[in-house]
Formats: structure tokens, C-alpha cells, sequence
């Protein structure tokens, strides 16, 4: 994460939730899920918690191949995409046009207490910095996106989320110091079955 | 012990429309008899990835199945703990069984040691298969976990790493 990111998780998610169309499935994982909930409730949301850390974005390319009628929205961090970042090059060697991953990257691992990813400044000998925009270009991403304001972001959204896919979002966020992780919004195998159910009976968007 | 094309008629038999995996020497010779009788091959980099994949697409309305060496079951317990028990998704697999028939290049393989210890830690019901005889009840196997909505295995003997 940059030492001066601007954007705010809550704000980010906010100006997501405000565009999100009926159809589209999103499925979010750790703070990220935390702050989703808070928004609401939708019946194509997959809060993936419990979860496998790391494997959001793997499930998402699955739902993403299996629904190619729908657009796919990821909402990941960067502790877990450090955990699985072979699935970028298994995400960009399937090329699910409908497929969009949104990192957000606040260099920590914020829900055991905020310390440095191995990918953070902080976490480095050198003090250098992993970039995972460049990481993402080099997977084979044919959209790649960096923001690191809640302006900026607020004004691409819409081109991000129409970009040809899959398309890689980095948003750089402050960490939210003494966060709680997420608690599951109810049992998963209830959930995935209303999930499932959702995914067969409501409308799919124009892609 | 198994041609591609048996392969292919059992996933197409049991109703398999993905097969998400990385390859062994013995896994990777069916490849190219699974993408020509219409299955999707999804090749992941890892095998803990094949578990989180196979769940979408489950999700998604597909009918997945991993195919994966028992390393790569090893490598993956986490994933397959959460996509398996926590969702409780009932995703098929083939389970590649390392220097079971032959410990020529590895001699001492300790696959041999901690595969079948690991499936049943991991509650998974699997069948053992060490010769081709067992085509039919490997194919039962399978068929029966599409029914009854439980995760079942398939855990075929290999020869050589």
C-alpha cells in the first residue's frame, strides 16, 4: 500500500454498491466482506466467509466460467491474493470475459492485528514495494486498474467495470486499525443453497 | 490402467461437465481425450486452487469434478476442508495414488505412508482402485455421490512417480 492511499474501504465499497446492477454476483472475502455486509444484503452476494484465504478469486473464476451471463465482481485483499497468485495466471489462461477482481490493498493482514504483508514496504528488507497492478499485467490481464483515491475511483468506476475481461482493479486503502474479521451472515451450506437458487431465478443482465 | 476414452465415458456417464486439475504422468495422459469428448479442462496452478474453482462452478450450476495426485491432495487441505465441510459442496475427485504399483523411482514414496490416513482425516469416502477390473465400481462410486449429494473420491493406484 502507498504511505499516502487515500481511498477509504467503507468509501470504496460504497460507490461499488451504488453502481452494482441487479444481476451481477459479488462475492467478497475478509474486511472486504466485513464492509460489504454492512451495505446490505443482495441475494446474488456471496460473502465467502468461512472462507479458504486466498481462494476468492479461484471461486470466483468458477462461478464466472459456469454463469458466462453474468458479470462475476471479486472483491479480494492483498493478503489473500499473496496466498493464491497462481489463480491470476489460471484466471487469464480460462479468460472469462465476465470476470472482474477487485483488490484492495491496504499492505497488512488487518484482522489478527495489522501487521506488514510480505508485499508491503513495511514487510521488506529492502523497504521496496511489490506492485500488484504490475503483477496482474504480467498474469496476462488484458484491464488493468490502479487507484489510490475515492475520486478517481468514484469517476472510473463505471470504465472498470466495463472494461474487456478479466479486468484487475488495485484500490490502495488505509487499513482499518482494530477491525474485527467478518462473522458468517448464517450457516454456508444454507446460504450457498439460497445462493444457488437466487442464481437460477433472477433475471441475468445484458453483459 | 485406464485409456483415455474410459475415462472420458465414466465423467460422461456420472455427468461431469468440468474437470479442474494438474497433471501427473498418469492424470496427464487423459488430457487431451477429456477436452476432445467435450468435458471443459480447467488447468490450475495449484492444486488448492482445483478446490475453490470446482466450487464455483458448482455454484454456478455446473458439475465439476478435481483430478488431482495425492501430493496435490496434500497441498490442497485446507481448500477441499472448506469447500467440502464449511459449504459443505459435494465436489467429486479423482485422487492420483503415487508409487502405489511401483516404487521403482521412488523407492520409500511416502504417499504410500499418509494418502489413504489423509482422506479418511478429511472425511472423504473413497474407493481404491488397483486394476481395471474395478471400472465399474470406480464408475458406481462416482455415480452414487451425484445422488446422494456427498463428496466421494476415487483413488486410482499409479506405477511409477
Amino acid at each position: 500500500m502507498s504511505g499516502t492511499a487515500k481511498l477509504s474501504l467503507i468509501q470504496a465499497l460504497q460507490t461499488l454498491h451504488a453502481v452494482r446492477r441487479d444481476g451481477d454476483v459479488v462475492i467478497s472475502a475478509m474486511g472486504a466482506a466485513r464492509e460489504w455486509m454492512a451495505l446490505g444484503t443482495n441475494p446474488l452476494d456471496l460473502v465467502f466467509v468461512p472462507s479458504s484465504m486466498g481462494q476468492a478469486t479461484s471461486l470466483g473464476l468458477g462461478l464466472a466460467l459456469a454463469r458466462p451471463d453474468r458479470r462475476v465482481i471479486v472483491l479480494s485483499g492483498d493478503g489473500g491474493t499473496l496466498m493464491n497468485l497462481g489463480s491470476l495466471i489460471t484466471i487469464t489462461a480460462c479468460a472469462p470475459t465476465n470476470l472482474v477482481i477487485l483488490v484492495f490493498d491496504n499492505g497488512v493482514y488487518e484482522v489478527t492485528g495489522a501487521q506488514p504483508t510480505p508485499a508491503s514496504a513495511a514487510g521488506r528488507s529492502g523497504r521496496d514495494r511489490i506492485g500488484f497492478s504490475g503483477l496482474a499485467r504480467a498474469s496476462g490481464f488484458p484491464s488493468v486498474f490502479r487507484f489510490g483515491s475515492n475520486a478517481e475511483w468514484a469517476n472510473r468506476i463505471e470504465e472498470v467495470l466495463s472494461a474487456p475481461g478479466p479486468v484487475f482493479g488495485l484500490l490502495e486503502v488505509a487499513p482499518t486499525i482494530g477491525a474485527p474479521g467478518p462473522r458468517p451472515p448464517g450457516p454456508a451450506p444454507e446460504r450457498a443453497r439460497k445462493f444457488m437458487a437466487a442464481l437460477q431465478s433472477s433475471p441475468s443482465p445484458t453483459r | 490402467m485406464f485409456s483415455g476414452d474410459q475415462i472420458v465415458s465414466m465423467l460422461q456417464d456420472v455427468g461431469i461437465t468440468h474437470v479442474v486439475t494438474l497433471p501427473d504422468s498418469t492424470l496427464g495422459q487423459w488430457e487431451s481425450a477429456i477436452e476432445t469428448g467435450g468435458i471443459a479442462l480447467i488447468r490450475v496452478c495449484r492444486e488448492g486452487e482445483a478446490w475453490a474453482v470446482a466450487a464455483g462452478l458448482h455454484l454456478g450450476g455446473a458439475a465439476p469434478l478435481v483430478m488431482i495426485q495425492c501430493t496435490g491432495l496434500f497441498e490442497s487441505g485446507d481448500a477441499l476442508r472448506n469447500v467440502l465441510h464449511d459449504w459443505k459442496l459435494p465436489i467429486p475427485s479423482i485422487i492420483g495414488y503415487r508409487s502405489y504399483l511401483n516404487q521403482e523411482t521412488l523407492p520409500g514414496d511416502t504417499c504410500l505412508v499418509f494418502t489413504e490416513p489423509i482422506l479418511r482425516a478429511w472425511q472423504i469416502d473413497y474407493r481404491l482402485i488397483t486394476g481395471p477390473a474395478q471400472y465399474p465400481e470406480m464408475v458406481d462410486h462416482l455415480r452414487e455421490g451425484r445422488t446422494d449429494g456427498n463428496p466421494r473420491a476415487v483413488l486410482i493406484a499409479e506405477g511409477r512417480a
